[in-house]
């Protein structure tokens, strides 16, 4: 893990979108009077997603102020949680790769050999076109299907580097694949089908002996 | 409740609530740490204290340990805590290696060195070597200011500062970002601190990370003599450490004094240093023909001589300033009473403070450490922040820790707590005095509760009922509660008023001279702005600075700043102090009482001592609660009962201003120091561009 810093451009202004905004009042009001600041993680969240999956330093401001925060402690907090990206990310798919031991057991080093050829050379840093980056990321407990990667809420399970170049694929051709599986298993079901309690009877409900 | 403990086979009987690390230094036991203080609350995250506890898998981190946590034995015995065994010596050693890894070996370089933890610890505690072979991280440097000089990559991220800055300061502007080893100390984008305690943080800091910039490189601690003496920059009376190298004064800490500023000092107390060099007054002057001439004592004092005999009595008048100590200020009177001269003033802003109803009716009663009991405070055109940062934490600490309920009358600045603003101008008092507003009800139904009135709200028009009516105010808060609290408090900003009106260095009954009409005026280390329309013929002045009253003058006698006399200073709650002399006042400025001395020898009106101790034997006959050092006599609280009927008249509505409109520049050292200067011009840039936010 390296430093994080603000990135060196940053938007004028940031602001909630209304929508936003009245879902940001509704979430400040589910804390006890005087307990305002808990809402801050769930804020940043909310301004990472309306500002195209990176904090940008004027969100900080300006949750600090409507959670009446010092600006310090909502840095602090952003800066703590690798789940803000502090520098912008691609428009297309910021790709999470996870990297912990069943991940990598199962070949997510080759994944990230692929990111580093398609996409950029070092993670954090955005692809030529700007459509792409990725990151290593600690386990995001999908260990059962390992490999993984999650773009935004979605997690692509199964991969190989030919699925996973096959994903990014169809992330740029504005096709994105299904979430889930790549190699057509339901959830963690055995690979290439179920191996014993096959017959459909069992299920029917019919079979009493 | 208590319980026992067996500390290193030691039995030892400790009350609850203690935690294993207090336990074990009352049993005697150092224990070695970096995060723990014992001022601050309580983070546990630099694992150098650890101790082994029967029955605990682990080591334990003794400070975040509390005695009531332990569980109790089978047998009833005490627990038994071990900070000498093998396993802790082990357990030290390792924490301590981990603590260097990313440390650098730059201690020859670095002005911790001779002064820092992480050395001795290192000494003590460590291991011989480090088994670590990769190359350690470095952090870059932060931007806190014009008085902290960064090395982050010496940080071990104990976060004595962070919590320093939020729990005392009351400023939360520095924090941790990043985490784990990249974890940084930094202010939001790097801007620099605005606290009036930014600089205590450098004292916490166990390693080099943050060091003093003003001092940066200028001198190694164990080249330094150290002196401990008392600040004068406010009416608090710090009790400060002046190290010095040859004359100069190089630095200025802090020492501890639980009663006043327990260990902490405001930026101006500590980095004034460098305005004692500059600006100063080395010889005397005598304006001939328009023009300040540099002359020899004899001329100067010669003039001042003529002058003095040549002038009528009530001619005559005398004004001392904010830094005089109690020795000239009693040899002026004395020379002034011999001289028939009666107007004498201590209080050159017009304040209408004054001693007619005892000692009480001009101190800070309730004491310093009083406001840790206080449960209601009502401050009356007094900002606590910028007349006694010290004070203010004191006041913030109390606020954090207890059901504190505190009002404001003036204007409504960032204390850094909570307040009721009841309202900006004297008229507002009126309400609480007749019970109306719903804040006087809070002050009656408080156990504990202070007035405290800024000596400056009485220099206006109306002075004279805001300071009846305040005593007032008091006086019907204390009402049928215990006896030996007195909640009536004046804040003074300066160091030598209370000391001043102790001596009664004030207009007599029958004196009759406005100051603007007076003939001849010698102010004594005056430079109170209201000097400069001064209209006097004839103006002499004995001071350190060329600064206001120096540019006012006829006849300038150098004398000696307060590091560089050993002075009485009576702090706001008549707490009676010594400074030592720690240098020696440049070229041919002298101590002020010699020169007073000198002077009364010209007039031939000799004063009757030759020496400080003589001088000190005559002045405890006047004032015999001086000679109690370091003590605090209760005044009698009558004076507030007398006080609150002393004026009746129309409070204005006009609204209370600033006692100090800059923090930074308020006295002619504070107004020669570069550093202060800097900061000042940093205090602005943030407030134009706060209210350019706005």
């Amino acid at each position: 893990m390296a430093v994080r810093r603000l990135h060196s451009e940053q938007p004028a202004t940031f602001e909630f979108t209304p929508d936003n905004l009245a879902w940001a009042n509704e979430t400040i009001a589910k804390f006890p009077e005087g307990k305002q600041a808990s809402a801050v993680i769930s804020l940043l969240w909310r301004a990472q997603e309306q500002h195209a999956g990176w904090l940008p330093e004027p969100a900080i401001r300006y949750v600090g102020d409507m959670l009446g925060m010092p600006y310090i402690r909502v840095y602090e907090i952003a800066t703590f949680y690798t789940m803000f990206q502090l520098a912008p990310v691609g428009v297309v798919a910021h790709f999470q790769i996870c990297g912990t031991t069943p991940c990598m057991l199962r070949g997510s080093e080759d994944l990230i050999a692929v990111c580093k050829s398609r996409i950029s050379h070092e993670p954090h840093q955005l692809s030529a076109d700007g459509k792409f980056s990725w990151e290593e990321v600690e386990c995001l407990g999908v260990c059962a299907n390992a490999p993984m990667v999650q773009v935004w809420k979605d997690t692509y399970e199964d991969l190989t580097p030919a699925l996973f170049e096959q994903v990014i694929n169809q992330f740029a051709a504005d096709t994105p694949p299904t979430p889930g599986s790549q190699i057509g298993r339901k959830a963690s079901s055995p690979e290439g089908g179920l191996t014993s309690l096959t017959d459909p009877a069992l299920y029917s409900g019919g079979n009493k002996n | 409740m208590s319980r026992k403990l067996l500390i290193d086979d030691v039995e030892i009987e400790v009350e609850d609530g203690l935690t294993l690390l207090q336990a074990c230094e009352l049993a005697g036991r150092e224990v070695p740490r970096f995060c723990y203080h014992e001022r601050l609350s309580i983070a546990g995250n630099c694992r150098m204290c650890l101790v082994q506890v029967d029955g605990m898998p682990k080591p334990v981190a003794s400070c975040a340990m509390g005695v009531n946590d332990l569980r109790p034995t089978r047998d009833g015995t005490p627990n038994r805590v071990d900070t000498r065994t093998p396993l802790v010596k082990k357990a030290r050693e390792g924490v301590m290696e981990f603590l260097l890894i990313n440390h650098p070996l730059d201690c020859p370089i670095c002005d911790q060195g001779g002064e820092c933890d992480l050395q001795d610890q290192a000494m003590a505690y460590g291991g011989g070597g480090s088994r670590y072979d990769e190359n350690k991280r470095a952090v870059d440097e932060k931007h806190l200011g014009p008085l902290i000089k960064t090395h982050m990559t010496r940080c071990i991220q104990c976060t004595r500062c962070v919590r320093f800055m939020t729990e005392i300061a009351g400023v939360e502007e520095l924090g941790a970002a990043g985490r784990g080893e990249d974890m940084e100390i930094t202010t939001y984008l790097e801007e620099g601190m605005l606290s009036e305690l930014s600089a205590n943080v450098v004292d916490l800091c166990p390693v080099g990370a943050l060091t003093h910039r003003p001092w940066a490189h200028n001198a190694r601690p164990w080249e330094l003599r150290k002196t401990e003496s008392i600040d004068a920059m406010d009416a608090v009376g710090s009790a400060i450490r002046v190290d010095t190298r040859g004359r100069e004064v190089m630095r200025i800490l802090p020492r501890t004094n639980e009663d006043v500023n327990e260990e902490w000092i405001s930026d101006k107390t500590r980095h004034v240093a460098d305005g004692l060099r500059t600006q100063r007054l080395d010889q005397p002057y005598v304006r001939i023909n328009g023009k300040l001439q540099p002359a020899s004592w004899d001329q100067a004092l010669d003039a001042v001589a003529d002058r003095l005999t040549a002038t009528p009595a009530n001619n005559i008048g005398a004004i001392t300033g904010d830094l005089a100590g109690c020795e000239e200020v009693f040899a002026l009177k004395d020379l002034m009473n011999r001289l028939d001269v009666v107007n004498l003033d201590c209080r050159a802003d017009g304040e209408a403070i004054n001693a007619d109803h005892g000692r009480a009716g001009y101190l800070f009663n309730s004491s310093i450490a009083g406001l840790d009991e206080a449960d209601a405070i009502l401050l009356i055109g007094a900002n606590p922040r910028t007349e006694a940062a010290v004070m203010n934490a004191r006041i913030l600490l109390s606020w954090r820790n207890s059901d504190l309920r505190i009002g404001v009358v003036g204007p409504a600045e960032d204390l850094g707590y909570d307040y009721d603003h009841i309202g900006a101008s004297a008229a507002d008092l009126a309400r609480l005095a007749d019970g109306s507003h719903p804040f006087a009800e809070v002050l009656k139904s408080a156990k504990r509760p202070m007035v405290i009135v800024g000596s400056a709200a009485t220099a206006r028009d109306d002075g004279a009922s805001v300071y009846a009516t305040a005593a007032r105010i008091a006086d019907a808060a204390m009402a049928g509660k215990d006896a030996t609290w007195n909640a009536f408090n004046i804040l003074h900003t300066a160091a030598g008023r209370v000391g001043a009106m102790d001596l009664g260095f004030l207009p007599s009954t029958n004196a009759d001279q406005s100051a603007s009409e007076l003939d001849t005026v010698f102010l004594l280390g005056c430079d109170a702005p209201s000097i400069s329309n001064l209209q006097a013929k004839f103006v002499v002045y004995l001071g350190t600075h060329g600064d206001i009253g120096a540019h006012k003058a006829d006849v300038i006698l150098p004398g000696a700043t307060y590091t560089e006399k050993s002075v009485t200073y009576v702090n706001m709650e008549g707490r009676a102090q010594l400074t030592a002399k720690a240098a020696f006042a440049p070229g041919d400025a002298r101590e002020d009482w010699k020169v007073i001395r000198a002077l009364s020898d010209r007039v031939d009106k000799t004063l009757p001592y030759d020496d400080l101790e003589a001088l000190r034997a005559a002045m405890y006959v006047a004032a015999p609660h001086l000679a109690q050092i370091g003590h605090l006599t209760p005044a009698d609280a009558k004076a507030t009962a007398s006080l609150a009927k002393s004026d009746n008249g129309q409070l204005s509505d006009a609204p209370f201003e600033p006692a100090i409109d800059d923090f930074y520049l308020s006295n002619p050292i504070a107004r020669a120091s570069a550093v202060m200067a800097e900061l000042s011009a940093l205090r602005q840039t943030a407030t134009k561009r706060t209210e350019a936010a706005e």
